[in-house]
C-alpha cells in the first residue's frame, strides 16, 4: 500500500515559501558581527525545514543546494563562524535562488542549475574559509565495510547482549528486538538471570536480565547491528561468527572482487554541465501559481461556526412559534419580530466573520519591502531605514494582490527620487539615514496605507515646469498646491530628469493610480519640500459588499455607493445654468457642476421631465463632481456585488448588479464612468440605455 | 491500533507522517512544537511519541526529557526524527531519553516499519 506523497506537496510549498520569508526577514534584521541568537536560529530552523521536506518529497536538487546554507548557518548558530556581510549577503541569494528553485519544482519547469552551482561554489568558498571550529565534511567518508569475506562457511552469529540497567528508560524493550531477530533466520535465545535479585530488591524498572542469542542465517552483519543500533550505549554487546566447515570458495570470492578494484571511475570533481535548459512550457508555467487556497486561522473558522450555531438557534425559535395564523395573537406577533431582529444581527454577524476569511494581514505585502530597500540602498549608496507599523492591519485578500505593484512602485519612487543621497542630507541639516515609512491603518469603513519619506519632497516649480512642457496645463494658470502634486498622476509625466532603472520603467503614477481607482480606492499626496512627501491610499474593506444608496429612476432602482455621495438636493431651477445649450450646469454654493440625467442615460420613461422640484444626487469620483437627476431617494443598505462583466458583458457606467430583498435585480452605479460619459457621449454598443431594456 | 503523536513544526511533515500512520489505522494526534507536544501528550495518553528535533519553543531533545519525567512516559518509545547531517543529535536525543531515530528523508513505508519495529 504505497502512499502517494505528492498529495503533500502543495502544504511542503506553501511551508517553505513561508519559510524563506522568515530567511529574508531574519538575514536583513541581523547585526553584522553581534549576531542575535533566535533570529539566527529561526533562520537555520526555516533552511533546515527546507532541506528535510525537500529530500523527503524527492526534490533532490533543492535538498542538496539548501544543505550548503544550513551548514553555513549551522556555524552560525553555535558560534564557530562569525556572521560577515559577506556571509549574509550570499545567503541573501541563496534565498532568491532557493525560491526560484521551489518555484520551478511546483511548477514543474527545469530549475536554473548554473545560477543554482554558482552560489552552491560561493557558499563553499564561505564555508572553506576556515570557521574557528570544526571542519565540515570529516565524518564523509564511511569506511568500506569489507563484505563478508566467505559466505560459505558463514553459518550464522553468536551474539552476547547485556541490557546496562537504565535501558529500559529509553522505551526500548528487548523482546521487540528478539522478535526482529527472529525474522532474520533461526534464532535460540539464552537467557542469563543470575543477576536477578530476589523479590523485595528487585526495581522494576531497572534490568537486570543478559541473554545469548544463536542466529543461524547468513544475514550480513551489518543488519544484525542495525537491530540493535539504538541501544549501542546501552547495552555490552559482542557479536561474533559461527563458522561451519571452510569450503571451497574463495577462488570465487576473489574472481568477484578482482574486476571491481582494478578501475574506479574518476570522481566527477566540476559540477556537471548544466543540461540546456529546455524551452519552458511557457503555457502551463503559472498555471497553478495563483493557487485559490487560502490560509485561516482556526479562531476565525471557530467564529464562524459559532455563528452558525447562533443560527441554528434563532432559526428553532422562530420555526417553535406556531404557523396557526388565524390564532396569532399579539405576544406571538412580538416573538416574531424579536426572532427577526436576532434574525437580522446573526446575519450581520456571519456575514462579517465570512468576509474575514477572506481577510489577510497586510504584512503579507509589506514583507517584501525590507529587502527591496535593502538591496536598493546598496545599489544607490543611499542609507534608508524602513519603519512599518500596522503590519495586522487586515486587507481582502484580492485587495491585497492588486495593491502590491502600486506600494512597490510608490517605495521604489521614494527611494529613488525621495530620499537624498548621505552627504546632501547632511549638508541640508538631516540625519544622514533617511527614513520611509509604511503604515496601515482603519479609518472610517476604509484601509488606510501611507507610504511616507523624509527625503526631499516634491519641487512645485519644476512638476509645473515639467506640466507646461507636456501640455498637461497651461503657462499661465494658476494651481493650488494640491493641483500641482496631483498633476504628477497625470499620464505620461515623470519629473526625474532621467529614467532610472528603479523607478522609471515606463508605468507611471498614473498606472498607479488606475490600479488603485480599480479597486475603489483612492490615492492622495501631500509634500513639503525639504521635508519629505506622503502618500495615503485609501481602501474599501471589501469588494464583495458595498454599502449603497437606492435610487429610484422611473420604475427602475439603482444603487449608488455611499461613499462617493457627496450630498443630495432639491433642484431649484434659479441655479440650472445652459452651456451652448446642451450641457446642463447647476450651481452648488461656489461650484457648478454637470447634471446627469439618469433617465435619458439609461433610456427610461419617466413622467416628470422637467428640473424644477427633482432631486439631485451630488456625486464625486476621480476628483470631479457631477449631479444625477433622481426621482426618489430609497433607503440605505449593504449589496453583495455581482459582476455584470461574467454574467453578461461590460457596460460604461455601471460598475455591477445586484438583488434586492424582493428577487429584483438592480445595477450599481459606477460613479467614476458615469461623470465621463456625461462629458463624452457613449458609444452604441456599450450605452447603458440598451442594458436597462435587455435586463427589463 | 496504536495512539500515536507526531510532533513537528513542518505543516507538510506532520501531514505526511500523520497519513501515513492513519492510513495504517493508527490513531494520530497532532503537536507543532514542544510545548504543544507536552500538552497534547498530558491529555492524551499515546502509546508512541514521533517527534521532529529542531523545532521553535521546545525543541525535540527537550520534549524528550521532559516527556520521560512524566510518569505515563517513562517507558514509552519516543522516536525523534533527525537528518544525517547531524550525527550529535543522536546521541543527543539518546542521552534525554528517546527510544530510537528516524532518519530524512524517509518514505511512508520506512516510517511504518520503524514504528511497527517498536510497537511490537
Amino acid at each position: 500500500m504505497a502512499i502517494d506523497i505528492t498529495q503533500f506537496h502543495e502544504t511542503f510549498f506553501e511551508e517553505s515559501f513561508e519559510g524563506l520569508d522568515i530567511m529574508e526577514s531574519g538575514l536583513l534584521n541581523l547585526d553584522i558581527g553581534a549576531a542575535d541568537n533566535d533570529t539566527v536560529n529561526s533562520i537555520f530552523r526555516a533552511a533546515h525545514s527546507i532541506k528535510g521536506g525537500s529530500a523527503t518529497f524527492g526534490f533532490t536538487e533543492v535538498a542538496e543546494f539548501t544543505h550548503g546554507m544550513e551548514t553555513l548557518l549551522d556555524e552560525m548558530r553555535d558560534g564557530s563562524r562569525d556572521v560577515t556581510q559577506t556571509s549574509v549577503d550570499t545567503l541573501l541569494q541563496s534565498v532568491d535562488c532557493l525560491r526560484e528553485m521551489l518555484a520551478a519544482s511546483r511548477d514543474k519547469t527545469p530549475i536554473d542549475v548554473e545560477r543554482a552551482a554558482v552560489l552552491k561554489g560561493e557558499l563553499e568558498a564561505i564555508l572553506a574559509t576556515g570557521a574557528s571550529g570544526t571542519a565540515p565534511e570529516a565524518t564523509q567518508q564511511a569506511v568500506a565495510t569489507p563484505t563478508s569475506e566467505a559466505s560459505a562457511s558463514h553459518e550464522g552469529w553468536m551474539i552476547k547482549f547485556k541490557p546496562h540497567h537504565d535501558m529500559l528508560r529509553t522505551g526500548n524493550d528487548p523482546v521487540r528486538m528478539f522478535r526482529e531477530l527472529g525474522e532474520l533466520g533461526e534464532l535460540s535465545v539464552v537467557v542469563d538471570i543470575s543477576q536477578l535479585p530476589v523479590i523485595d530488591d528487585l526495581d522494576p524498572e531497572e534490568s537486570y536480565l543478559s541473554w545469548d542469542l544463536t542466529l543461524i542465517s547468513n544475514i550480513e552483519i551489518d543488519k544484525v547491528k542495525e537491530i540493535f543500533e539504538w541501544v549501542e550505549d546501552e547495552c555490552d554487546f559482542d557479536i561474533s561468527e559461527i563458522k561451519g566447515e571452510a569450503p571451497e570458495v574463495d577462488q570465487a570470492a576473489e574472481e568477484n572482487i578482482a574486476p571491481a578494484a582494478t578501475e574506479k571511475a574518476p570522481a566527477a570533481s566540476a559540477p556537471a554541465k548544466p543540461v540546456a535548459a529546455k524551452p519552458a512550457a511557457g503555457a502551463k508555467a503559472s498555471a497553478n501559481t495563483d493557487s485559490a487556497s487560502i490560509r485561516v486561522s482556526i479562531d476565525k473558522v471557530d467564529a464562524l461556526i459559532n455563528m452558525v450555531g447562533e443560527l441554528v438557534i434563532t432559526q428553532s425559535m422562530i420555526g417553535q412559534l406556531d404557523c396557526d395564523f388565524d390564532d396569532f395573537d399579539n405576544s406571538r406577533m412580538e416573538k416574531l419580530r424579536d426572532g427577526l431582529t436576532l434574525l437580522e444581527r446573526n446575519t450581520r454577524e456571519l456575514q462579517e466573520s465570512v468576509m474575514r476569511i477572506r481577510m489577510l494581514p497586510i504584512s503579507f505585502a509589506f514583507n517584501r519591502f525590507p529587502r527591496m530597500v535593502h538591496d536598493l540602498c546598496q545599489k544607490l549608496d543611499k542609507k534608508i531605514e524602513l519603519k512599518t507599523t500596522g503590519e495586522n492591519t487586515e486587507l481582502d485578500k484580492t485587495v491585497m494582490e492588486k495593491i502590491g505593484d502600486p506600494l512597490v512602485h510608490l517605495v521604489r519612487n521614494s527611494i529613488d527620487h525621495g530620499i537624498e543621497m548621505p552627504e546632501d542630507r547632511l549638508a541640508a541639516n538631516k540625519p544622514e539615514t533617511g527614513t520611509i515609512e509604511l503604515n496601515a491603518f482603519h479609518k472610517g469603513g476604509n484601509i488606510i496605507i501611507e507610504i511616507k519619506d523624509d527625503g526631499a519632497g516634491f519641487n512645485k516649480d519644476r512638476i509645473k515646469a515639467k506640466a507646461i512642457e507636456r501640455e498637461l496645463i497651461g503657462s499661465d494658470e494658476n494651481l493650488s498646491d494640491d493641483k500641482i502634486y496631483d498633476l504628477i498622476f497625470q499620464p505620461g509625466f515623470s519629473t526625474a530628469e532621467q529614467l532610472s532603472d528603479i523607478s522609471g520603467r515606463g508605468v507611471g503614477m498614473d498606472v498607479v493610480k488606475r490600479n488603485i481607482r480599480e479597486l475603489g480606492g483612492s490615492i492622495d499626496v501631500t509634500s513639503e519640500e525639504g521635508n519629505g512627501t506622503t502618500f495615503t491610499i485609501r481602501l474599501p474593506l471589501t469588494l464583495a459588499i458595498l454599502d449603497g444608496q437606492l435610487v429610484c429612476v422611473g420604475d427602475e432602482i439603482y444603487i449608488t455607493p455611499l461613499v462617493s455621495i457627496v450630498e443630495s438636493l432639491q433642484i431649484k431651477e434659479e441655479f440650472v445654468n445652459n452651456i451652448a445649450g446642451q450641457t446642463e450646469l447647476y450651481k452648488v454654493r461656489e461650484d457648478y457642476i454637470p447634471i446627469v440625467r439618469m433617465h435619458d442615460m439609461f433610456g427610461i420613461d419617466v413622467e416628470r421631465k422637467s428640473l424644477e422640484g427633482g432631486l439631485l444626487v451630488v456625486v464625486e469620483g476621480d476628483g470631479k463632481k457631477a449631479g444625477l437627476l433622481v426621482d426618489e431617494l430609497l433607503g440605505q443598505q449593504q449589496v453583495v456585488i455581482k459582476s455584470l462583466e461574467t454574467n453578461y458583458k461590460r457596460v460604461d457606467g455601471v460598475s455591477g448588479a445586484t438583488i434586492l430583498g424582493d428577487g429584483t435585480v438592480a445595477l450599481i452605479l459606477d460613479v467614476d464612468g458615469l461623470i465621463d460619459l456625461s462629458r463624452n457621449p457613449p458609444t452604441p454598443s456599450n450605452k447603458p440605455e440598451n442594458l436597462a431594456r435587455e435586463v427589463a | 491500533m496504536a495512539s500515536i503523536l507526531a510532533v513537528d513544526d513542518s505543516a507538510s511533515m506532520r501531514q505526511m507522517v500523520s497519513f501515513a500512520l492513519k492510513n495504517a489505522g493508527h490513531d494520530v494526534v497532532e503537536a507543532v512544537d514542544g510545548v504543544d507536544g507536552l500538552k497534547a501528550a498530558q491529555a492524551n495518553k499515546v502509546s508512541l511519541v514521533i517527534t521532529d528535533v529542531n523545532m521553535p519553543n521546545m525543541d525535540g531533545i527537550a520534549l524528550i526529557r521532559e516527556l520521560r519525567n512524566l510518569p505515563d512516559y517513562k517507558f514509552t518509545p519516543i522516536l525523534m526524527l533527525t537528518t544525517e547531517s547531524a550525527p550529535h543529535k543522536k546521541q543527543e536525543g539518546k542521552d534525554a531519553g528517546a527510544t530510537g531515530w528516524i532518519v530524512k528523508p524517509f518514505d511512508p513505508d520506512q516510517l511504518l516499519a520503524t514504528i511497527n519495529k517498536v510497537l511490537g
